[in-house]
């Protein structure tokens, strides 16, 4: 029998107890205030005092549905780019997509709150008294086919030129986009595009700068390049292929026809591979299934194996507190 | 009676002195990240911020600062709101802001780009002129357009040999 008095068979570090008179090891952390705890706060409404009246003649579904698209895009972008965390080639870099993944996670963040606001139908029920917030509920709580995401954003990262080129034509189409959507008639959309201008600016400047470093680099380099840009390519058509509610929320003046950049965003992709000395792939799109592609809902396996391991935490406890 | 004016600006004058959690030298005032204090309905504190970028996780930060600081000198009710538009630049950061970076061994920002027309490519590595807020050399080299914040790039000088750190121009 030991005796618990008996330093030689006393835990070295006894759990803290909660409950202890003295306090836990852990209170001074905390400070006097939890709420200073950095990784437990968070806004409870991410558009707290912004307008969101719908603008007149605008469908709310269609502004949902829009809404869903451009954070989907977003928020599928920054799961990838954040899968590079700890495995990116270096330090800088590692730190660079992690910044880029943040700002796009931040801009899917506020569509997704846009899109519950405009129609609260889209965002999956919760249990009673869960505290999941709706922009949550939609990332965390929706099947596969509700993304409404283009499948570009969502196939495996493959190596660093497969994400570099990926990012490249991602940041330019979205860069292409949220110039002309920040004059948008919705308040909030236009805000949210005026901001991201900023952000992707940068990003295209990233993966602009990475793509002619690595076509000029060594061999090796340009060889992987060449062949992550010949096996993204088949994804790039679907960014500039209309979806009715597209047209219809364009029409309406609070969405933009991403058809109407197409040519823009050709301009630019055609200085890059200039620069960097590389063909324009001459690869056919990827079919959909009977016309329906990602914004439809229609995606690649890869979508189920991403959101299985983004949402697994969050469906494990959906009334758990943060 | 109540005196609106005196109370917005008793509010203002404490909601001023909250610093940025991320960069605590500098008020949220000098980061021009506080845009607005107002005061509505029976003398409800109303205090408008807007994020630095989309995913800047110190908002909450700062909406409890805020709070705490506002409701320890008196005030009962404080609402912090979010105001996305117009988006931040860092040209709002204040001379005094710019200063008090310079004196953590941060560097400014230059002025923000102007955008006119569809925004130009730019492949070769960002220049600014900067010079080190260590030792004042004028040489000094990127090292990544992204630092530890989403509001940072990194540089190095090649004098001192010092990593810095440089709020970028947005």
């Amino acid at each position: 029998m030991t005796n618990p008095t008996d330093p030689a068979h006393a835990p070295s570090h006894p759990a803290p107890d909660p409950n202890d008179a003295h306090g836990s090891i852990f209170d001074g952390l905390l400070g006097s205030d939890s709420s200073q705890w950095a990784f437990g706060t968070d806004f409870e409404d991410p558009l707290a005092g912004v307008d969101t009246t719908i603008p007149d003649g605008v469908d709310p579904g269609d502004l949902a549905a829009y809404c869903l698209m451009l954070a989907d895009d977003a928020l599928v972008a920054s799961h990838r780019l954040s899968e590079w965390c700890s495995r990116a080639p270096d330090l800088e870099e590692d730190i660079a997509l992690a910044n880029v993944a943040l700002d796009l996670l931040g801009q899917a963040r506020l569509l997704l709150a846009r899109a519950a606001a405009a129609d609260a139908t889209v965002v999956p029920a919760l249990p009673e008294g869960s505290p999941v917030p709706p922009e949550d509920a939609l990332a965390f709580f929706r099947e596969a086919g509700d993304f409404r995401n283009v499948r570009l954003t969502e196939v495996p990262n493959g190596d660093f030129a497969h994400t570099i080129a990926r990012l490249l034509v991602l940041s330019c189409a979205r860069l292409a986009l949220f110039e002309r959507l920040a004059t948008s008639r919705d308040s909030v959309l236009a805000a949210v595009a005026a901001k991201g201008v900023k952000e992707l600016a940068y990003h295209r400047d990233y993966a602009g700068r990475w793509f002619l470093t690595l076509a000029q680099g060594t061999d090796e380099s340009r060889g992987r390049l060449l062949a992550a840009l010949d096996e993204i390519w088949p994804l790039h058509a679907e960014l500039f292929a209309t979806h009715p509610v597209e047209r219809a929320v364009a029409d309406a003046g609070v969405g933009v026809d991403p058809a109407t950049t197409a040519a823009e965003v050709d301009v630019v992709l055609e200085q890059v591979f200039a620069m960097s000395g590389v063909e324009r792939p001459g690869r056919a799109p990827l079919a959909g299934v009977h016309g329906r592609t990602g914004r439809d809902g229609l995606h690649t396996e890869a979508l189920s194996r991403l959101l299985a391991e983004m949402q697994v935490v969050a469906r494990a406890h959906p009334s758990g507190r943060w | 009676m109540l005196d609106r004016e005196a109370l917005r600006e008793r509010a203002y004058a404490v909601a001023r002195t909250v610093t940025d959690p991320e960069m605590p030298m500098l008020t949220l005032e000098d980061l021009g990240v506080l845009r607005e204090v107002d005061v509505a309905g029976e003398g409800e504190v109303v205090v408008a911020i807007t994020p630095t970028y989309s995913g800047c996780p110190a908002m909450a930060t700062m909406r409890d600062d805020l709070v705490h600081r506002l409701t320890d000198a008196g005030f009962e009710e404080v609402r912090v709101k979010v105001a996305l538009s117009p988006a931040w630049s860092s040209d709002w950061i204040t001379e005094r802001g710019r200063r008090a970076l310079a004196d953590a061994g941060l560097s400014a920002p230059g002025p923000a780009p102007r955008r006119d027309g569809p925004i130009t490519l730019d492949l070769l590595p960002t220049r600014r002129s900067l010079t080190c807020p260590r030792c004042r050399s004028a040489a000094v080299e990127l090292t990544s357009e992204f630092g530890a914040t989403a509001c940072k790039a990194l540089y190095r000088c090649t004098d001192c040999l010092e990593p810095f750190e440089h709020v970028k121009e947005i």
